[in-house]
């Protein structure tokens, strides 16, 4: 272990938190809508995959990066708001499979879509020219796009807290989760808080799959292999917390970049494994309260 | 209410149509027995009749737990997966004969859904989908990267069965007729096995646990250990479909362990009516001729999986043996 410099590692602890900005991202998406309208969106990775393909195409047009931190969220949001209403609506009351099922058939629909649409080969995706280069962050030169994906997502997750805790909609939508039926009674559309919460959801991993293109490029398959990493973060963090999913997103960016440093062979598995111990000893994960799954 | 659970002596006053069905239920394995036997005759080629087999087999463990027991896995491709791997292995690098293959398929089914379900269970309800999903992709890498073992992304090649003994019988394995008895033979001493199962006290407590939790908790029953014992059990059965179909395929490709094979499973017991003993035989079948037919004519067969996916859903969530079961029971 002659070339593991404490800056390495410091680099490589960086990394990890890159990458688990874009796991936070998605998990934060997949708990809020797991929160409130107790459906699993197996179409999350999906999403993620859609929000990618449609900066993709924005940036083909011609226009900037920026501009997709604008419009990818709000078209992938869009797509949601139409999911939500047209298909998983009909489905409330109908037991907690039916919805899930129905967003993993989805998924296969907005994947095989995307391949008649792009083809089935990936596409490389170019860093936008203010965010290439390398920063000097103390410890070594860090790309400055991760730094970017970091500060991003911060800001995301600073968004939705002012959102959730101190606007009115966010009182309703905490109120949502806890008991809607009461709320119901005070004369709240609950079914229209439901529906922006599946909206908010979708876009934000409309906003991760974008933020991830230029790490690895897109490819039509790229939500799978996401969408269970992301289950792993929420089942760490505890379902349905929003705290939890992102000290779990981060500490499984980490446990990934760690491993690929120390032992590449297990990078893959080692999240699994975590997710194994954390089930053994907390089988509710971090934040997550006990009975409520049952 | 469960489809499946009407069985004995009914009234005499009741309708024939009725009794008929009643008697069918009683003898429904000596009856699948016959129609398998004059079944390759119906098929287009006997290929497909044999993965229909396998692919009903599949299904059949996997509905033993969504349907008979409520819990939705997302996870069955590594059951499954392992299945074929193992048994392909213990050939390969073994020259295992074939019997002692598929035991050996069979038997890692089980140690496998052991493993899984020992942590799955852990977690309740919807948990159970992801937390299976995600152990099932880890299973997936695992045998991605053993590559000296499993061939790693080409697949694990060189499965060479040509001829079966039995009995000191030696038959032709790679005739294809020959070939779908033998698997046949399998796949109904697994469905006696399965019928005899739901028919037993132990098969009442599944049912229980799947309608109502709590009662059977407070009845005495142990869920978990229900629950575990099931998934078990229901690993034996993906295990032993794995396992033929690496026999039949003479490779297993990595595909077999990706969790869209698992989406399959889940697939075939959705069309065919879950929680019904022969929906997801009829799942499989439906499932296959229908992927043969269109995949002539398009590469984008997926599309018509996800949609019939998202129509079984919202539509029609009884499948179609589960709508004919209904129409019969009228």
């Amino acid at each position: 272990m002659a070339g593991l410099s404490l800056e390495l590692i410091g680099l490589q602890l960086f990394t990890g938190v890159a990458l688990g900005a874009v796991y936070v991202l998605l998990a934060i998406g997949l708990s809020l809508i797991f929160g409130m309208l107790t459906v699993v969106n197996f179409a999350h990775g999906a999403f993620y995959m859609l929000g990618a393909y449609c900066g993709l195409w924005l940036m083909m047009k011609g226009a900037s990066f920026w501009l997709c931190l604008i419009a990818v969220p709000l078209a992938i949001g869009a797509v949601g708001l139409a999911v939500e209403r047209v298909l998983i609506r009909p489905l409330y009351g109908r037991g907690i499979d039916y919805p899930l099922l129905l967003t993993f058939g989805l998924s296969y629909i907005m994947v095989e879509l995307v391949r008649i649409t792009f083809g089935n080969t990936g596409f490389p995706v170019d860093t936008p020219e203010l965010l290439q280069g390398a920063v000097d962050i103390g410890v070594g030169y860090f790309p400055l796009y991760r730094l970017f994906v970091i500060g991003v997502t911060a800001v995301i997750l600073v968004g939705l807290w002012l959102f959730l805790e101190r606007t009115s909609f966010g009182l309703i939508i905490r109120a949502g989760a806890r008991d809607p039926q009461i709320v119901r009674i005070l004369g709240v559309d609950v079914s229209r808080v439901w529906l922006v919460v599946f909206g908010l959801g979708t876009a934000i991993a409309g906003v991760a799959g974008l933020l991830a293109a230029p790490l690895q490029g897109v490819i039509p398959e790229m939500g799978g292999p996401i969408l269970a990493e992301a289950f792993v973060v929420t089942v760490v963090g505890g379902m349905g917390s929003l705290m939890g999913a992102v000290l779990a997103g981060l500490l499984v960016g980490v446990v990934v970049s760690m491993t690929s440093l120390f032992a590449p062979e297990m990078a893959k598995v080692a999240i699994f494994a975590l997710m194994a111990v954390v089930l053994l000893i907390r089988p509710q994960g971090f934040f997550g309260r006990a009975g409520l799954m049952s | 209410m469960s489809l499946d659970q009407t069985s004995g002596a009914l009234p005499a006053s009741t309708l024939p149509r009725a009794r008929l069905v009643a008697v069918a239920r009683q003898h429904r394995v000596l009856l699948a027995a016959l129609f398998l036997l004059v079944f390759p005759l119906l098929v287009p080629f006997k290929a497909l009749a044999v993965m229909i087999l396998i692919y009903g087999l599949y299904a059949l463990g996997f509905n033993l737990l969504f349907g008979y027991l409520g819990l939705l896995s997302f996870g069955h491709s590594a059951l499954f997966g392992t299945g074929a791997y193992l048994c392909g292995i213990a050939i390969v690098h073994f020259g295992a004969p074939w019997f002692v293959a598929i035991a050996v398929g069979t038997a890692s089914g089980v140690l496998m859904a052991l493993a899984i379900g020992a942590l799955a269970i852990r977690t309740r309800g919807i948990y159970f989908a992801m937390v299976t999903l995600a152990l099932s992709q880890c299973a997936y890498y695992l045998f991605y990267q053993s590559v000296g073992w499993t061939g790693g992304e080409n697949g694990l090649r060189g499965i060479d069965v040509r001829t079966i003994g039995l009995f000191g019988a030696k038959l032709d394995f790679m005739d294809p007729l020959t070939r779908y008895y033998v698997v046949a033979g399998f796949v109904i001493a697994a469905m006696f096995l399965l019928s005899r199962i739901l028919a037993s006290p132990f098969g009442a407590v599944i049912e229980a646990v799947r309608e109502n939790e709590a009662r059977a908790r407070a009845s005495g029953y142990d869920v978990t250990r229900v629950r575990l014992v099931t998934f078990v059990l229901s690993g034996g059965f993906c295990g032993l479909a794995g396992a033929l179909l690496a026999l039949h395929l003479s490779i297993v490709p990595i595909e077999t362990l990706h969790y869209e094979t698992s989406g399959l499973a889940v697939m075939m017991c959705l069309l065919g009516g879950m929680g019904t003993f022969f929906g997801p035989f009829v799942g499989a079948a439906v499932f296959l001729l229908l992927e043969n037919l269109v995949s002539v004519w398009t590469v984008h067969w997926q599309l018509f999986v996800g949609a019939a996916f998202m129509v079984c859903v919202l539509f029609f969530p009884r499948g179609i043996w589960g709508s004919i079961l209904h129409w019969l029971e009228r």
